[in-house]
């Protein structure tokens, strides 16, 4: 049934500051993440989509920084808002993605406050706290900024 | 003279193969090429406003145009414009196909607006595609929304008419 309504800009309204909303998923390797099973690390949130030209742009960048920040405690989570999940099969294999890639839908993006647009990135602390939301092209190096002052917050004891 | 002459056939010919084959050059750069038929195709004069679509909608006895969204169904479930409908995304050539037999039924004169809302104006890939594809079909009164960002922000956010489901 048509669910009609009028989306206020109340229920857009932003997460920061708050408690990341929880989610499960199996990933397109058919394994399970949880985002309540990242605790303890900064995760990078990235709802992309293969049609999102901005997303392939940001997309190696995302493979670099799990590369160099993933020993400091850094999780690269991306979720494909594609229709086709053969479509981001492809694209993740063609990008090397060397972070798990979850299938989404309209709850997930109703969750994250409506994913309305591409690509959105949030940042989310290692207490699982939303601390940062990208929407659209964002200049790299800023999401990077921010991403190492998460990272060198509440270090881990080694 | 002669070298005069033969470095400027060779500038023009250097400007040949620049323009022939964009797609390659700008690989060669890293830059990603223009789509054949980006939204940036679309003549301005085609083009609706988010404010103005929004005061046709709340127009008593306005002339109200079907409206199709032509980009993912991921996000039309989860938003679109109130009273549109899906017709598929136009960067594919499936939801090309399911657009063309939504508009087959349809006098060429019918009042149709285009949207899609994925991405920035610039980078959208789905209805530059879509509105070829109606002015290609004969239909002669097809606007497209200008989403500058998305529809979230240009949209939904400005508290326009909105539905979500399928």
């Amino acid at each position: 049934m048509l669910l009609v309504c009028l989306i206020a800009s109340a229920q857009t309204e932003s997460l920061l500051n708050k408690q990341a909303p929880e989610f499960a998923r199996t990933d397109l390797n058919g394994a399970r993440i949880d985002l309540a099973g990242f605790r303890g690390k900064v995760v990078l949130l990235d709802f992309w989509a293969t049609w999102c030209a901005s997303c392939q742009v940001e997309m190696p960048a995302f493979v670099q920084w799990q590369r160099e920040y993933g020993p400091q405690g850094l999780q690269v989570l991306g979720i494909s808002m594609d229709d086709d999940p053969a479509l981001a099969h492809r694209l993740a294999a063609k990008l090397r993605l060397n972070y798990p890639v979850a299938m989404g839908d309209e709850k997930l993006g109703e969750l994250y406050g409506g994913v309305l647009g591409l690509p959105l990135t949030y940042l989310i602390d290692r207490k699982g706290i939303v601390r940062a939301r990208f929407q659209g092209e964002t200049d790299l190096k800023t999401i990077e900024k921010q991403l190492k002052a998460l990272l060198a917050e509440h270090e881990p004891m080694r | 003279m002669r070298s005069n002459l033969v470095r400027s056939a060779g500038i023009l010919a250097a400007l040949a193969v620049f323009f022939a084959a964009p797609t390659r050059i700008y690989a060669q750069f890293g830059w990603s090429a223009p789509p054949p038929e980006s939204a940036a195709s679309i003549p301005a004069a085609q083009l609706l406003q988010p404010d103005e679509l929004n005061r046709l909608l709340h127009a008593p006895g306005a002339n109200k145009p079907l409206i199709f969204q032509v980009g993912s169904h991921m996000l039309f479930a989860q938003a679109h414009i109130a009273g549109s409908e899906y017709a598929g995304a136009g960067s594919q050539s499936e939801g090309l196909k399911q657009l063309q037999a939504r508009v087959a039924p349809l006098a060429r004169k019918t009042f149709i607006v285009l949207y899609c809302g994925c991405c920035p104006w610039s980078r959208c890939p789905n209805v530059g595609p879509a509105f070829k594809l109606l002015r290609d079909q004969g239909f002669n009164n097809v606007k497209v929304l200008y989403i500058a960002n998305n529809l979230g922000a240009d949209w939904v956010d400005k508290g326009y008419p909105v539905e979500r489901g399928y």
